[in-house]
């Protein structure tokens, strides 16, 4: 399966944006070149502001242009946007409910070598205590490109996270259509749920591969958006199946985790079971290493699967 | 400046003033000394220098202005009433549970409000977002963003001084309410942003320092930051915090105060007498 990171997604998909909304601005805090917002600035220069390191200010400029009916982006590591940006995207974009999108990329663990400083775990808990912010975490490729050319037509605050690693590409783009807050029935299945988001779904889909060959069946969803989050999909899912296992390269503090487990003991309480960084910080090494030292891994959610299944 | 138009002004200004008064006292809470301190900026930006329409206040084309000091509410409220986008006697509702006079500025709520404010340095961002945007699409429109002295304490204003220099907003003039007060004491003994137009300079800002109680001195800074070009203009005016109240002048405590009702009355009984020795 071909594999290519969903921050390739969010410039290219900026460069398709900018075709349909020819008011778009998108802003950078020296990292162009990460979180590719570059290859926008490459086709579009007169429309792309780098801020410098200077992430607060940014996030600012972005709610003044908001102001003025411009479509804009303001674009920065995960950390950075969400983590030291946070109270600027709270009171100057959140608040006055401006239609500003974040692009954060390098989100979670899988940013790797770069450690601990660099690894947003929080940013989904964060994003998604902000009444009225739009949280969007796309699963591959295709889903990242969709989610940014959906948001020509997507008032209101948005936070769209994407990842640094390269990953499979499982939807096939001439018929993927991308609908903020919209879960995604990949697979049916009767005997557990596993809703899992961004690059934890096709691991979601592997394990359930892998779950099948041992008489499992497994239903798999995909969450793309985690606020607001469907919450049909999961509460139909809680009566169907009787147990979930959420899958996220988050903190299981206040992220998809958190958000199923709201819905499940309000409609329909069942036993949910998060996989994600247990409430520590990350360290460097190789993406993969890390995903599998974290438990983010087919392998791991086919165990805990068949744990929450008392097998 | 001809005398007449000063005088103008100052009636006006006197006026914005007695609505904060009748606001803050109303309201049992709120921030009267920087309020009072801007009250003439305030009243010269909105009576005489910006392009706004009451009966348009999202007109495209008007100017912006960003009360980036948003604890100074009440002197937008005023002004804002004054000019006409909502009745004075609303004054009397503000920081009430059903009134859309928040405690700092909500551009949701408030006609004539151009970006919510409130937590200190954000707004100066947000005017220089406003300002490049105008640049973008070439808009003649002008963004004005008022700062406090002790906001300017905050990093981020000075991230987005090096932004608008960067950027040369030429179009954009923010104003420091340099009255000299923050909650704590003055703002050179708390942690000192002195010396305030080195700073502006050294970060490729246009300088200019007025008397904020001047009138014909800001005319002049205002004439003389439109001639400017690629390059963002700051004027820094020397306030006196709590101006026009005598017992509330360069007073610490009356930052976040609201007067009792025997204050309330001396207040506003010199604010009347003030009107009447302006003739109005």
């Amino acid at each position: 399966m071909e594999k290519i990171a969903t921050r390739e997604a969010y410039g290219e998909g900026l460069c398709a944006l900018a075709e349909v909304r020819p008011d778009l601005i998108v802003l950078d805090a020296d990292l162009a070149e990460a979180t590719k917002t570059n290859i926008f600035k490459k086709a579009y220069p007169e429309k792309h502001y780098d801020c410098g390191i200077a992430e607060a200010n940014m996030m600012g400029v972005a709610a003044g242009i908001a102001t003025t009916g411009k479509l804009v982006f303001a674009s920065s590591f995960a950390m950075f946007a969400a983590g030291r940006a946070f109270e600027i995207v709270r009171n100057s974009i959140g608040y006055p409910h401006l239609n500003v999108k974040i692009g954060a990329t390098h989100g979670g663990i899988s940013v790797g070598e770069d450690g601990a400083t660099h690894q947003c775990n929080e940013d989904f808990a964060l994003m998604r205590a902000i009444p009225g912010m739009t949280v969007i975490n796309p699963a591959d490729y295709v889903e990242a490109k969709a989610a940014v050319l959906a948001m020509a037509e997507y008032e209101g605050p948005t936070y769209l996270r994407f990842g640094r690693l390269a990953t499979p590409i499982f939807n096939d783009e001439s018929t993927y259509k991308f609908e903020v807050g919209k879960g995604i029935t990949i697979k049916d299945g009767k005997d557990i749920t596993i809703i899992a988001t961004g690059l934890m779904v096709s691991e979601a889909v592997e394990a359930g591969k892998a779950l099948a060959e041992q008489g499992i069946d497994a239903r798999i969803i995909n969450i793309h958006t985690i606020k607001p989050i469907d919450r049909e999909i999961i509460v139909k899912a809680a009566r169907e199946t009787g147990r979930i296992v959420t899958v996220e390269e988050h903190s299981v503090i206040g992220g998809l985790g958190s958000a199923v487990a709201e819905v499940v003991t309000e409609e329909c309480p069942v036993p949910v079971i998060k996989i994600g960084v247990k409430d520590v910080f990350g360290h460097s090494g190789a993406a993969v290493e890390l995903l599998k030292e974290f438990g983010l891994s087919a392998e791991n959610i086919v165990s805990v699967v068949r744990g929450g299944l008392g097998k | 400046m001809d005398e007449k138009l000063v005088r103008e002004l100052e009636i006006a200004a006197t006026k914005v003033r007695i609505g904060i008064i009748e606001g803050v006292h109303a309201a049992k809470a709120g921030h009267p000394g920087g309020s009072l301190s801007a009250a003439d900026l305030m009243t010269y930006l909105y009576t005489h220098r910006m392009n706004v329409d009451p009966k348009n206040p999202r007109d495209p084309k008007r100017d912006r202005l960003v009360l980036s000091k948003g604890h100074a509410a009440p002197v937008l409220y005023s002004v804002l009433a004054l000019r006409g986008f909502f009745p004075m006697e609303e004054m009397k509702t503000l920081r009430k549970i059903d009134s859309r006079l928040q405690g700092h500025p909500d551009l949701n709520k408030i006609p004539g409000v151009d970006m919510t404010t409130g937590s200190l340095g954000q707004g100066i961002s947000a005017a220089c977002g406003m300002a490049l945007s105008g640049k973008i699409s070439c808009e003649p429109y002008k963004v004005y963003a008022v700062l406090g002295d002790g906001e300017i304490e905050e990093g981020e204003v000075w991230e987005a001084a090096m932004f608008a220099a960067h950027y040369q907003l030429d179009n954009l003039v923010a104003v420091v309410d340099n009255n000299n007060l923050q909650i704590d004491g003055k703002i050179s003994d708390v942690m000192s942003p002195y010396p305030i137009d080195e700073k502006f300079k050294a970060f490729g800002w246009h300088v200019i320092n007025i008397n904020a109680h001047d009138f014909s001195e800001m005319e002049k800074a205002f004439n003389e930051a439109e001639t400017v070009m690629q390059k963002p203009t700051v004027i820094i005016m020397r306030s006196t915090k709590g101006k026009g109240v005598s017992f509330m002048e360069d007073q610490v405590g009356w930052h976040g105060k609201a007067p009792n009702d025997e204050q309330y009355k001396i207040a506003i009984d010199e604010l009347n007498a003030h009107l009447k020795e302006l003739g109005a």
